[in-house]
C-alpha cells in the first residue's frame, strides 16, 4: 500500500501537469491563433467600444428594437457572471404568475399582434443568456418596431428574413433570430428618426 | 413530436452506431498491450509517465492491489482539489480575484469529492462567480482526465476477470489509467476543444470583458479557457460546466452542431466499451447484445422525454400561449430550454446525460415537464447503465448481467453462467451489496433531507444568538428549495440521486450549498462510487480465477433478443421495484396535479435568518 501511495502521489502531480497545464496552455495557444476572434468571446464592437458578445444575449427594452427572452441570469436579466434558468417547476405558482405577467406586458407592447404568442417570448432560457428568439417571436414584434422607427413592415420582415439563421447542417437545432444582431442592422439600415 | 426532431435523434443514433465498432477495436488493441495507430506519435508519453511514476508496465496487479491502486490515486486527487480550491486566493490566474473565503470547507470537500467521483456535481452557485481560471484547469480539468480513466480502468478489470481464467492478476491500474488518458482523452480532448472554439466556444486567459450594451447598460462578460474543459467534460463523462448554467450557456456550447458532437462525446466511449467487451472476451456477440439492450432503453427514453416536452404544460397554455410546433417556433416546454436547441436537442440532451453518468445539461430539468423530469431521474436511478458512464456504464450493466442470469437460473433450476463463468454465491452477493448501497443512499438520504428540522441558534439574555447554525439555515432542510409540492420533493429525491449515482446534474432549483447538503451528498457520491466499484473489483477478481465452462446444451445463451430482453428486464424491475414509490411521491402526483392545473406556491422561510 505504501508504495501504491507513491505512486498515486507521483501520478497526480504529472496529470496535473500535463491535463491542468500542458494541455489547456496548448489548447489556448493554438485557439489564439487559429481562432483569436472567438476564443476572445465572439466580441462585437461599434465605434471602438465593445457592445457585447455575438453570442451572448442582452437587454432590450425600448420599443424600437426587438426584445429577447424574459431572462433569469441576475437580477436584472442577461447578467454573464450569473448564467442561470428560472428552475421554476411545471407546478409553481410563480411560472404561471411571471408567464401570465409576460404576456399581459407582450400584448401591451405588441397591440397589433393578435396571434397566439410564441413560448419562447415569455420562457426563460436555460441559461439566462439565450441570444436568439424564434422567427415566429421576431414577426410578432416586427410591427411594433417598424412604427417605432416610421418604417415599412415588408423592410423589418425582409431584415428578420435576412438576420434568420438556419438549422445546423440542415437539420441540428430549431431556425433562430439573433436580437442583437437584428438590432445593429436595424440601427445600420433605418436608423431612428427623431 | 416533429419529423425533423425525430430525423435529428435518429441520425444521432447512426452516428454512435456507427462509431461503436471502429472505437471498440481501438480500444481492445490498446488494452491488450498491442500497438495502435497513435503509437508512433504517443507512445513516448506513455513511457515517459511510467518513468516519471516508477510505474512498471509490465507488472499486473490482483484484484485487492488494483483496488489499493485506485484508492490511493482517489485520495490523493481529492487532496489535490480540496487544497488548490481553498487557496485560490493567493495562486496565480485568478484575474478576478475570487478569494479563498468563496469556498467554504465543506463546499470544497463537496466538490473535490465530486470531481474526483467523476459526479461533477456543483454546489456553488457558478463557476464565473466562484472559481479562478487556475482552480478550473489545475484542480477540474485534471479531474475530468483522472476519474474518467479510473473509470475504464475498473471496466477493463471487470472484463479480464470474465476474459481469463485461472489466474489472479486483473492487469495494472496504473498501466490501464495511463494508456486511457494518453490515448484516447487527451487526444480526442484536443480535437474536440479546437473544434468546439471554431464554433464559438471560448478559450482565453483574460479577465471579464466590460460592455456596453446597445440600450446603455453595463454587461460583464464571463471569459475563461472553456473549450480544453469543455471537450474533456463531455468525453469522459463527467458533466461539470465551466459555467452555472453548463452547456445551455453560450460560451459552452454555441451551436447546434457543437452541441451535436457534445452529444457523440457523451456515448462515443461508453458505446464502444460494449464492443470492446465483446473483442476481450472473445465473443463479439456478447458486445452487441449489451449494445442492443442499452440501445433499446435509450430510445425508449428519449421519445417519452420528447414527447412529454413537445406536449408542454396544459397550464400555461390557457394563457394564450402558442404550444404546438410550426414552422417558425417550437412550441412545447421552452421553460429553461435554449432556442437554438429547441426541443428536440434539449431533450435528446437530456436523456443522454442522464443514461449516461454525465450530468451536463443543455437545458434544466427542474423546468422539465413531470413526466420529461421523469426519464432522466430514472435513468440515473437504474444506475445509468444505459451505455452509461465512462466505464461506469459497462461494469453497471455487467452486474446486472449477473443479476439477470441468476433470476433466470432460480427460474429453471440451473447454476447461472455468464460469458463461460459460472456465477456463484460471491457473485451474486457482491452484485447485490452494489445495488443495495446505491438504493439506501437515495432512499434514505432523501427521505432524512425531507423531514429533518434544523433547531434555531440558542440566544442568550440580550436575545442575541450565540451560536450561528450550522448546518442548515434553522428550520426544516426542504426550506432551500425553489418549487414546493411534489416538485419540491423531486428536487431533493433528484439530488441524491445525481449524488449517488456520480451524475451530477440537478433540479437546480434546489440551494444545495449549505453543510448538510454538502456533506450528504458528498456521501452519496462517495457510496455510490466506491461502495459500487469495490464489490465489482472483488467479483472480478473471483471471475478470473474460475475455470471457463463449455457451452452446452443447457447453457442460457446471453446473447440474442431473448438475453436482450431479460437484461431489459432486470434493469426495469429493479428500478421499478426499488423506486416506483418515491417516484409515484413526486413526479408522477404532479404529472397528474399538473393536468388539472394544480398549482403550488413557494412557502417562505427566510433563509439565513
Amino acid at each position: 500500500m505504501l508504495q501504491q501511495l507513491g505512486t498515486a502521489l507521483r501520478m497526480t502531480i504529472l496529470l496535473t501537469v500535463l491535463t491542468g497545464l500542458i494541455y489547456p496552455g496548448i489548447v489556448t495557444g493554438v485557439c489564439q491563433l487559429l481562432f483569436k476572434d472567438k476564443a476572445d468571446g465572439s466580441l462585437i464592437l461599434r465605434n471602438g467600444q465593445v457592445i457585447g458578445s455575438g453570442l451572448i444575449g442582452q437587454n432590450f427594452a425600448k420599443p424600437e428594437y426587438f426584445h429577447p427572452r424574459p431572462s433569469a441570469a441576475g437580477n436584472d436579466g442577461y447578467d454573464p457572471t450569473s448564467s442561470s434558468g428560472s428552475n421554476l417547476g411545471p407546478t409553481n405558482q410563480k411560472l404561471y404568475d411571471r408567464i401570465k405577467a409576460s404576456a399581459d406586458q407582450f400584448r401591451k407592447d405588441n397591440p397589433d399582434y393578435s396571434g397566439p404568442i410564441p413560448a419562447d417570448a415569455l420562457t426563460t432560457s436555460a441559461s439566462g443568456l439565450d441570444p436568439h428568439i424564434s422567427v415566429a417571436n421576431a414577426e410578432a414584434q416586427a410591427e411594433r418596431v417598424a412604427k417605432a422607427r416610421g418604417a415599412n413592415l415588408p423592410i423589418i420582415k425582409k431584415l428578420i428574413a435576412s438576420a434568420t439563421e438556419h438549422r445546423d447542417l440542415g437539420f441540428l437545432g430549431e431556425p433562430r433570430v439573433n436580437v442583437l444582431a437584428l438590432n445593429l442592422a436595424l440601427d445600420r439600415q433605418i436608423p431612428k428618426t427623431k | 413530436m416533429t419529423g425533423n426532431g425525430v430525423f435529428q435523434i435518429a441520425i444521432y443514433f447512426l452516428v454512435i452506431l456507427a462509431l461503436t465498432k471502429p472505437m471498440g477495436v481501438f480500444m481492445a488493441r490498446l488494452f491488450e498491450g498491442k500497438r495502435t495507430f497513435l503509437h508512433p506519435a504517443l507512445r513516448w508519453l506513455e513511457t515517459f509517465t511510467y518513468k516519471l511514476t516508477g510505474v512498471n508496465e509490465s507488472t499486473e496487479q490482483r484484484w485487492t492491489q488494483y483496488t489499493a491502486s485506485l484508492l490511493a490515486f482517489s485520495i490523493f486527487s481529492f487532496l489535490f482539489v480540496y487544497v488548490l480550491q481553498r487557496l485560490q486566493g493567493v495562486l496565480p490566474l485568478n484575474p478576478q480575484g475570487f478569494k479563498n473565503s468563496l469556498v467554504s470547507p465543506d463546499l470544497a470537500f463537496n466538490t473535490a469529492v465530486s470531481f474526483v467521483t467523476n459526479t461533477n456535481w456543483q454546489s456553488y452557485a457558478g463557476g464565473e462567480s466562484t472559481l479562478s481560471y487556475f482552480v478550473q484547469m489545475a484542480a477540474l480539468t485534471v479531474q475530468n482526465f483522472g476519474s474518467a480513466a479510473a473509470g475504464i480502468a475498473v471496466a477493463l478489470a471487470l472484463t479480464r476477470g470474465f476474459a481469463r481464467q485461472q489466474v489472479n492478476s486483473l492487469g495494472n491500474f496504473w498501466v490501464d489509467l495511463t494508456r486511457s488518458v494518453v490515448y484516447i482523452l487527451l487526444p480526442v480532448s484536443f480535437l474536440a476543444a479546437l473544434f468546439f472554439c471554431s464554433q464559438g466556444v471560448i478559450q482565453n486567459l483574460h479577465p471579464y470583458t466590460v460592455a456596453q450594451t446597445m440600450e446603455g447598460a453595463k454587461q460583464i462578460l464571463a471569459q475563461g479557457p472553456v473549450a480544453s474543459q469543455e471537450a474533456i467534460k463531455m468525453l469522459g463523462t463527467n458533466g461539470g460546466g465551466f459555467f452555472g448554467a453548463n452547456s445551455a450557456h453560450p460560451f459552452e456550447n454555441p451551436t447546434p452542431l457543437a452541441n451535436f458532437l457534445q452529444l457523440l462525446l457523451i456515448f462515443v466511449i461508453p458505446a464502444g466499451l460494449t464492443y470492446m467487451f465483446g473483442v476481450i472476451i472473445g465473443d463479439r456477440r456478447q458486445g452487441w447484445t449489451i449494445f442492443s439492450a442499452c440501445a433499446f432503453m435509450f430510445l425508449v427514453g428519449v421519445f417519452c422525454c420528447y414527447w412529454a416536452e413537445q406536449r408542454g404544460n396544459p397550464t400555461l397554455a390557457k394563457l394564450g400561449i402558442e404550444t404546438n410546433a410550426t414552422i417558425a417556433q417550437t412550441g412545447g416546454n421552452m421553460e429553461g430550454k435554449e432556442i437554438r436547441f429547441g426541443i428536440a436537442s434539449s431533450a435528446l440532451f437530456a436523456t443522454v446525460t442522464t443514461d449516461a453518468s454525465c450530468g451536463a445539461v443543455n437545458g434544466m430539468h427542474d423546468s422539465f415537464t413531470p413526466l420529461g423530469g421523469l426519464i432522466p431521474l430514472f435513468n440515473i436511478q437504474t444506475g445509468e447503465v444505459i451505455f452509461g458512464g465512462v466505464g461506469a456504464g459497462l461494469y453497471g450493466i455487467l452486474l446486472y448481467a449477473i443479476v439477470a442470469v441468476f433470476i433466470a437460473g432460480l427460474m429453471v433450476g440451473r447454476t447461472p453462467e455468464y460469458v463461460g463463468k459460472k456465477i456463484e454465491q460471491k457473485e451474486v452477493k457482491m452484485a447485490m451489496l452494489a445495488l443495495i448501497v446505491t438504493a439506501f443512499s437515495i432512499l434514505v438520504f432523501a427521505a432524512v433531507s425531507s423531514i429533518i428540522q434544523f433547531p434555531s441558534p440558542t440566544k442568550d439574555a440580550k436575545g442575541q444568538p450565540v451560536a450561528q447554525s450550522y448546518w442548515n439555515p434553522p428550520g426544516p432542510a426542504t426550506a432551500n428549495l425553489a418549487n414546493s409540492g411534489p416538485h419540491g420533493f423531486s428536487e431533493i429525491l433528484y439530488a441524491y440521486t445525481s449524488g449517488t449515482g456520480n451524475n451530477g446534474s440537478a433540479f437546480g432549483g434546489i440551494n444545495a450549498n449549505t453543510p448538510w447538503y454538502n456533506l450528504t451528498i458528498g456521501l452519496a457520491m462517495l457510496m455510490g462510487r466506491f461502495l459500487f466499484l469495490i464489490p465489482l473489483l472483488a467479483v472480478a477478481g473471483s471471475l478470473a480465477m474460475k475455470k471457463k465452462v463449455g457451452e452446452t446444451l443447457g447453457t442460457l445463451p446471453t446473447h440474442g433478443p431473448l438475453f436482450v430482453g431479460l437484461l431489459v428486464g432486470t434493469v426495469m424491475l429493479v428500478g421499478a421495484l426499488t423506486f416506483f414509490p418515491a417516484l409515484a411521491l413526486g413526479p408522477i402526483v404532479e404529472h397528474y396535479l399538473m393536468q388539472n392545473g394544480k398549482l403550488f406556491s413557494v412557502l417562505l422561510f427566510a433563509i439565513g435568518s
